[in-house]
């Protein structure tokens, strides 16, 4: 049971993890943004140092951080032959001609810029998000940030509340799952063999008790947090507060020296560029 | 002036043809401030309706006459406001039968906070009572933990020092014990007779386990929504043929004194605990 791990959360205990989440939302569009920035060999070189750096800080290991990029690795092959095949330059650019296929060195340069690019947005979400930030700093964060909102009418602390409680009971309706797999085991059920549709018929009588027990649950809950005084968002503090500090400062000044790197690389470097 | 004071309290619940169930007659009962009250009575005898009609937490009022005044404010008048209701809670505060269905945050001391968040504390105070009520259930050193880690008379404390937090005069336990192990219940009922010792605080706990309710000042016997026996639990557990009209068992002790008595064996003194028990016994031996 304690084996379930909620999102891809990795502590390590590095500055990363102690940044604001807040800033570490913003700070993940942002750097997906830069990544669109980029438009020479130099800028894009230094996106990828900027995600390896990214790597580097967070303390993450190497093995567990390219586990992330294994999953869209398909795509972004697939992006980049498409690329090489696809795109059309001028002819003194032309490498090779066969028949209809003729590759360019632009396309090549395109390739490996989109596959830079795909790789790096991934990494950097990946590390400002699931890998640092716990889903309930996430959900606070959250909160936070979409609080203008609220003057539209907007739910959101009501949101942020539902996210909690969804994490919160996802071990305890794991645990439960459990016990009633078992339950219906020793009554002779059978979840391992036939065909897809006779093992999906046979969790029927898993779901119909699971449903139950959550409807009910739902009900204690909401009671017991009636009791505590809960009436929504309205006059309500918090224990912890989220706090910008000096170290989050730093974390934007990087950012920005980041930013303006790209920038610069992308006005004055030589070279192809996209 | 009783602390809580139920005059003529008669409350039925809908059947599923909407006609009304009686669940509760012609109660009344006082608790002072500051009482240790364990209510006894099996399934289905009104004993956690009670509990419920104490805070507020009945969805349906149809079937609702008699009184119930709590600090000498009457809560089941239909003129009462949602602020009444929340200064309400705020005084008497419940803990139910299961923890995982009443913890709200996935970190312990969170939880804790979610109380003192709702009322609307300035953040150093909640931590202050947050810190204090982890304190009194014993639980300071998992404050970081997450609570689905936790044995069940451990998350059970937690669920208790939420209410503590929230600093009640009274705190009803509906149940709190029957899902827990032998271990995890003498947690919680040392936990619930040292906030009645040390912190003054009334308690009310609904049970149908006998060990539990020797250990309380005064015991209340509700059968088929009527009060059948209250007073002390040594004199409440004198009346054996009651307690088995009622469905329920004596406690161990009780019954092994009476077995004692019946067959003729002399035996004096206070017979609530089971050291009071052996000592007893050991006094009529040494004869």
């Amino acid at each position: 049971m304690n084996s379930i791990a909620l999102g891809q959360y990795y502590p390590s205990g590095s500055v990363m993890h102690r940044l604001d989440p807040r800033m570490k939302i913003i700070l993940a569009i942002v750097y997906m943004v830069v990544s669109f920035l980029c438009n020479n060999v130099f800028s894009f070189v230094l996106l990828f140092l900027s995600a390896i750096a990214l790597v580097l800080i967070s303390r993450i290991p190497l093995k567990t951080v390219l586990r992330s990029i294994r999953a869209i690795m398909f795509i972004m092959i697939f992006t980049a032959v498409l690329n090489i095949f696809w795109t059309k330059g001028s002819p003194e650019e032309l490498l090779i001609s066969w028949g209809i296929i003729q590759i360019y060195s632009s396309g090549i340069y395109n390739a490996a810029f989109i596959a830079i690019r795909i790789f790096c947005m991934i990494i950097g979400t990946s590390i400002f998000l699931t890998y640092t930030t716990t889903p309930i700093q996430l959900t606070d964060a959250l909160e936070q940030l979409l609080s203008p909102l609220k003057v539209l009418h907007i739910p959101v602390h009501e949101f942020a509340m539902m996210m909690t409680i969804a994490l919160r009971f996802i071990p305890t309706i794991v645990e439960e799952t459990e016990k009633i797999m078992s339950a219906q085991k020793a009554r002779g059920a059978d979840f391992t063999s036939g065909s897809l549709s006779k093992r999906a018929k046979a969790l029927i009588p898993v779901l119909i008790p699971l449903f139950i027990s959550a409807f009910r649950r739902a009900g204690e809950l909401a009671t017991a947090m009636t009791c505590r005084c809960y009436r929504g968002g309205k006059g309500r503090t918090k224990l912890n507060v989220l706090r910008f500090t000096y170290r989050d400062l730093i974390g934007v000044l990087m950012m920005a020296a980041f930013i303006s790197g790209i920038v610069l690389l992308n006005i004055f470097a030589p070279g192809y560029s996209m | 002036m009783s602390y809580i004071k139920i005059r003529n309290l008669n409350f039925s619940y809908k059947d599923d043809e909407g006609n009304p169930e009686s669940v509760l007659r012609d109660l009344s009962l006082d608790i002072e401030k500051g009482e240790y009250v364990a209510v006894l009575g099996h399934n289905g005898s009104g004993k956690s309706t009670l509990a419920k009609l104490l805070n507020l937490v009945i969805e349906d009022y149809d079937y609702f006459e008699g009184s119930i005044e709590i600090d000498g404010m009457e809560i089941s008048s239909p003129n009462m406001t949602e602020d009444d209701v929340y200064e309400l809670r705020k005084k008497v505060g419940m803990v139910f039968q299961n923890p995982d269905n009443q913890i709200v945050a996935t970190i312990v001391e969170e939880d804790v906070a979610f109380g003192p968040e709702n009322l609307g504390l300035p953040r150093e105070e909640i931590r202050a009572r947050v810190d204090e009520a982890l304190r009194i259930v014993g639980m300071t050193e998992y404050s970081r933990h997450e609570p689905h880690r936790l044995s069940g008379g451990q998350k059970q404390r937690i669920a208790i020092a939420g209410i503590i937090a929230m600093r009640p005069d009274c705190i009803i336990f509906d149940e709190s014990t029957a899902m827990l192990d032998p271990m995890g219940r003498r947690e919680v009922v040392n936990t619930m007779e040292k906030l009645n010792r040390e912190d003054g605080k009334t308690i009310i706990t609904i049970t149908h386990y006998m060990d539990e309710a020797v250990r309380a000042d005064r015991v209340i016997v509700i059968d088929d929504g009527r009060i059948i026996l209250d007073g002390k639990p040594s004199e409440i557990f004198a009346k054996a043929d009651k307690i088995r009209e009622c469905g329920l068992d004596l406690p161990l002790c009780s019954d092994l004194l009476i077995k004692l008595r019946e067959r003729g064996i002399r035996l004096d003194g206070e017979i609530n605990t089971p050291e009071q028990c052996a000592e007893t016994i050991a006094r009529s031996l040494l004869k």
